[in-house]
């Protein structure tokens, strides 16, 4: 009797132990699969981050030419400066710098202005324009080599590839080797990409035009969205009554956050654009639509920052004679300030980095400066990566790479403050 | 900037009644606050109030609406040399009347004969109008505020009951600020219907939901062939469910098994560290991941398709190994994968809570039983949070139908009614884009097209969060 019980328990504790090794196996599989997953996304972020910046940080590297160049008066006319060809006349003196001579036809300079910026021209007629003297003298200008021989320079063109097939010849390679290595084109940081606005030209496009236009579009979202947000989102809290209208507010609302994003773009087309006739791609129009956008989330974070205000506070400002409005505005509101500031910041930074509302709006037009106002034309950083990411030009892919930079830079700041301010005066009741 | 003169202006004599009124309300109780029903700035600010805001109103009116106004003034009466145009050339011929009058450049169709006298006559009567309804406007302000004043300033008396009051205003406030949540509906709704509406007058909804050809190309003239365009919407219908599945087989099974690992077996340094990196990665921009998946995933997955399918050629496979070779940069799957990995973070932190909100009692239970972890998470937990879990999944789904950059750069253009990951795709978002971006008329079918896509999108992603809100409802109240 004793054999046969102890040879079943022995089986019995046999198979409890296969069994176990068996699970034991399925709980580091299981958590195995937990680990890589939280890897697998880290992974995608580090891949997205990295690239970007790979790709962007030549953006940051400027290569600019400084030559003096003797503005001949045979060539300029004094009655008629803007007619002379200052991007020719430039090329010339690279030219007859580097000791080569050109042939009858203008083979030569014309490739040399084919890599050189027309910014040097343009810099040499504003000086000459401004000071007619000049003329007969040497001035000497800096600015940038064109797009193409800036990726030579950082090694996007290569002379590996056959030559009918990249943008610049052998010789133009030559002539950038030849005026890098004499010192005449030095590198530095490109301060214009972040100074400049929009331009044909790459290397003479900025995002300094975009920059001001979301600035002026936030504004207007935060000066909308936040007070209404703010005390809609009170009223529905401390004030209204529970009863069948707050009800469908607050469907209502929880729905609208959900909205994707692009039917704000037809609201606004339809109702601002068409109806209410607001000029079209202002930043007046993006930061009204934005705001509407933003609204409910503005609201959902200032009910949970004012739900978190313990009720004790107001029974005891209500308790020492306060009114309703009184104990709001001078005790809960106060206090659930830092909570509310957070949620609102964290939905502009939301704001700012949105784009498909703006397409709808005809944000996405060229707009070669900074926005005139709140109703001229202009465009904002997100949609300015839009816009260059759409260029045939490959040099505008850095920038675009370059721009997200600055877009992320821009986010990164909002976040950090948003996080500081929740540091700094979250309160545990 | 008269506007702004006016306004200014406006608020310099509110302010001034303000002090006037709390200082008549003092003088009252001889300088006693004591003796007065509210505190003195309540008295102030019921008077300032009265004189500010009808006033502000009309002149905000004004300047908002002044411009309608005036254009539909113009137009009420016409002579007959206007009345000979066609509805376009009259538009063109008002706009420029009314940039004339403002001093600005005017298009550059040419008027002759009458029709220059009547623009002429148009622009002066422009002029003549916009300064009535300006300096109108502006008499009504100073009106209102003067009545403002002679309505409130007498009422000051020390038993007056001034918070009351402007605690009734500052009520009226609070609901138009939570009334506009609603308006904004009321708004995305009746546009979105209205034009569809007109849509759908030219084209039969049921075409539209039902038709397997998809090319809104509008002729130039009305004579040429092909002038009606195909509205069916169907391949876009059949690619949108094509890259929103991609995109949940990317994010659902990453998105819950981190939201598993964080809330069952991190430590707490380790989930301090990882949630707010998985939240950078939900933080960035949508753009951005466009840009990612057109000029990095694409040419990637690209090249990878291609390799393959450059070995497969010639051997057994060379019909697959011919279609490899020949994959584009913009398929469905490189969309798919790059918005999943954006919902990522979206999935995760909404299972997060819902796990986190099952009672620790149910955990505690099951491993008193012996159960293992991951027996607890796959027979306990998840059945308890599976309602909830199924709602952050509807709500990733309702993200990925309306999402727009990512598929607007990476996706193609071509309606193709395929399932095929690596064929090019359309979806909605992109088709509403591509129809409305550039000047386009508002009254082809072709851009009211995109009013009919967009009151689809809308729909169905309303329906998925309301059933998805509903779940979660349900599932919270489960377990208060």
């Amino acid at each position: 009797m004793t054999d046969a019980s102890m040879s079943t328990s022995a089986t019995l504790r046999q198979r409890v132990e296969a069994r176990l090794k068996v699970r034991h196996a399925q709980e580091r599989r299981f958590r195995a699969y937990g680990l890589a997953a939280i890897f697998v996304a880290l992974a995608f972020l580090t891949v997205l981050l990295g690239r970007i910046v790979s790709q962007g940080y030549t953006t940051f590297v400027e290569y600019s030419l400084t030559v003096p160049v003797y503005v001949d008066p045979a060539r300029v006319d004094r009655t008629d400066i803007s007619g002379a060809n200052f991007d020719l006349l430039i090329a010339d003196q690279v030219l007859a710098q580097m000791g080569i001579k050109d042939d009858d036809f203008g083979t030569q300079s014309s490739k040399m202005m084919d890599i050189l910026s027309n910014d040097l021209g343009f810099q040499l007629l504003q000086k000459v324009k401004g000071n007619p003297t000049l003329i007969g003298k040497t001035v000497s200008v800096t600015g940038p080599v064109r797009a193409d021989g800036a990726l030579y320079y950082k090694g996007e063109i290569k002379t590996s590839t056959p030559e009918d097939e990249r943008k610049l010849d052998n010789t133009q390679l030559q002539w950038l080797d030849k005026m890098k290595s004499t010192g005449m084109v030095s590198s530095g940081f490109n301060i214009g990409f972040l100074t400049k606005s929009d331009s044909t030209e790459p290397e003479q496009a900025g995002v300094w035009g975009a920059i001001v236009g979301s600035t002026m579009m936030l504004i207007v979202t935060a000066l909308l969205a936040v007070p209404i947000g703010v005390l809609a989102a009170t009223y529905l809290e401390e004030f209204a009554a529970k009863n069948r209208w707050t009800d469908i507010i607050e469907v209502n609302i929880n729905n609208l956050a959900a909205v994707p994003s692009i039917v704000y773009g037809l609201l606004g087309l339809a109702v601002f654009i068409n109806w209410l006739h607001v000029p079209r791609s202002s930043p007046l129009l993006g930061g009204l639509v934005l705001a509407l956008m933003a609204l409910p989330t503005v609201i959902i974070a200032t009910r949970s920052a004012l739900k978190a205000v313990p009720p004790s506070i107001r029974e005891a400002a209500l308790g020492v004679g306060a009114s309703k409005t009184q104990t709001v505005f001078h005790h809960v509101l106060p206090l659930a300030m830092p909570g509310v500031m957070t949620g609102a910041i964290l939905s502009m930074a939301h704001a700012l980095g949105e784009t498909a509302p703006l397409l709808m709006i005809g944000m996405v037009s060229f707009v070669p400066g900074v926005p005139e106002g709140f109703t001229g034309a202009a465009t904002v950083l997100p949609v300015q990566v839009f816009i260059w990411e759409n260029a045939s030009e490959r040099a505008f892919h850095e920038r675009t790479a370059g721009a997200i930079m600055v877009l992320l830079v821009f986010m990164i700041v909002m976040n950090l403050a948003a996080i500081l301010l929740r540091r700094r005066f979250e309160r545990r009741w | 900037m008269l506007t702004w003169v006016a306004l200014l202006a406006l608020a310099l004599f509110s302010g001034a009644t303000f002090f006037a009124a709390r200082g008549k309300a003092l003088a009252a109780v001889g300088g006693r606050p004591l003796g007065l029903h509210s505190l003195p700035g309540y008295y102030g600010g019921y008077v300032a109030l009265w004189v500010a805001v009808p006033a502000a109103l009309i002149l905000l009116l004004a300047a908002g609406f002044g411009g309608s106004l005036e254009a539909g003034l113009l137009r009420s009466a016409e002579s007959s040399a206007i009345h000979a145009m066609d509805a376009q050339q009259k538009d063109v011929f008002y706009n420029d009347a009314i940039t004339l009058s403002q001093g600005g450049q005017p298009s550059e169709t040419i008027y002759e004969g009458p029709q220059k006298q009547a623009l002429v006559a148009a622009v002066s009567k422009a002029e003549h109008l916009r300064r009535q309804i300006t300096y109108g406007a502006l008499a009504a302000a100073v009106a209102l505020a003067l009545a403002g004043v002679a309505f409130a300033y007498p009422k000051i008396r020390p038993d007056f009951r001034a918070r009351n009051q402007v605690e009734t205003w500052i009520a009226g406030l609070f609901i138009l600020c939570s009334v506009t949540a609603v308006l904004t509906t009321i708004g995305i709704v009746g546009s979105l219907v209205w034009e569809s509406w007109r849509f759908f007058q030219s084209v039969s909804p049921i075409d539209f939901l039902f038709g397997l050809d998809w090319n809104p190309q509008i002729a130039m003239r009305s004579d040429q062939y092909a002038s009606s365009g195909a509205f069916g919407a169907v391949p876009l219908f059949i690619g949108t469910f094509l890259i929103m599945i991609i995109a949940m087989m990317v994010a659902a099974p990453v998105g819950l098994f981190s939201a598993i690992y964080l809330s069952e077996y991190a430590s707490p340094l380790a989930r301090s560290v990882v949630k707010p990196l998985l939240e950078i990665l939900a933080g960035v921009p949508t753009v951005v991941y466009g840009f990612f998946a057109a000029l990095t995933v694409g040419p990637l997955f690209r090249e990878f398709f291609n390799g393959i399918g450059g070995l497969l050629i010639g051997g057994g496979l060379d019909g697959l190994g011919q279609y490899l070779s020949q994959v584009q940069n913009q398929m469905a799957l490189v969309a798919g994968a790059v918005m999943g990995v954006m919902l990522i973070p979206f999935v995760s932190s909404l299972s997060d809570d819902i796990i986190n909100a099952v009672p620790q009692s149910l955990r505690d239970g099951s491993l008193a039983m012996g159960a293992t972890r991951s027996e607890t998470v796959k027979k306990v937990v998840l059945p308890a949070a599976l309602p909830g879990i199924m709602a952050a999944l509807l709500l990733a789904v309702s993200r990925a139908v309306g999402e727009t950059m990512i598929v607007t750069m990476a996706a193609g253009l071509q309606a193709k009614a395929t399932i095929n990951p690596l064929d090019t795709v359309t979806t909605v978002t992109v088709q509403i884009v591509t129809l409305l971006t550039g000047d386009q008329e508002f009254d082809s079918p072709k851009t009211l097209a995109a009013f009919g896509l967009g009151l689809t999108l809308f729909l169905v992603t309303l329906i998925l969060n309301i059933i998805a809100l509903r779940i979660v409802q349900k599932y919270r109240e489960q377990y208060d």
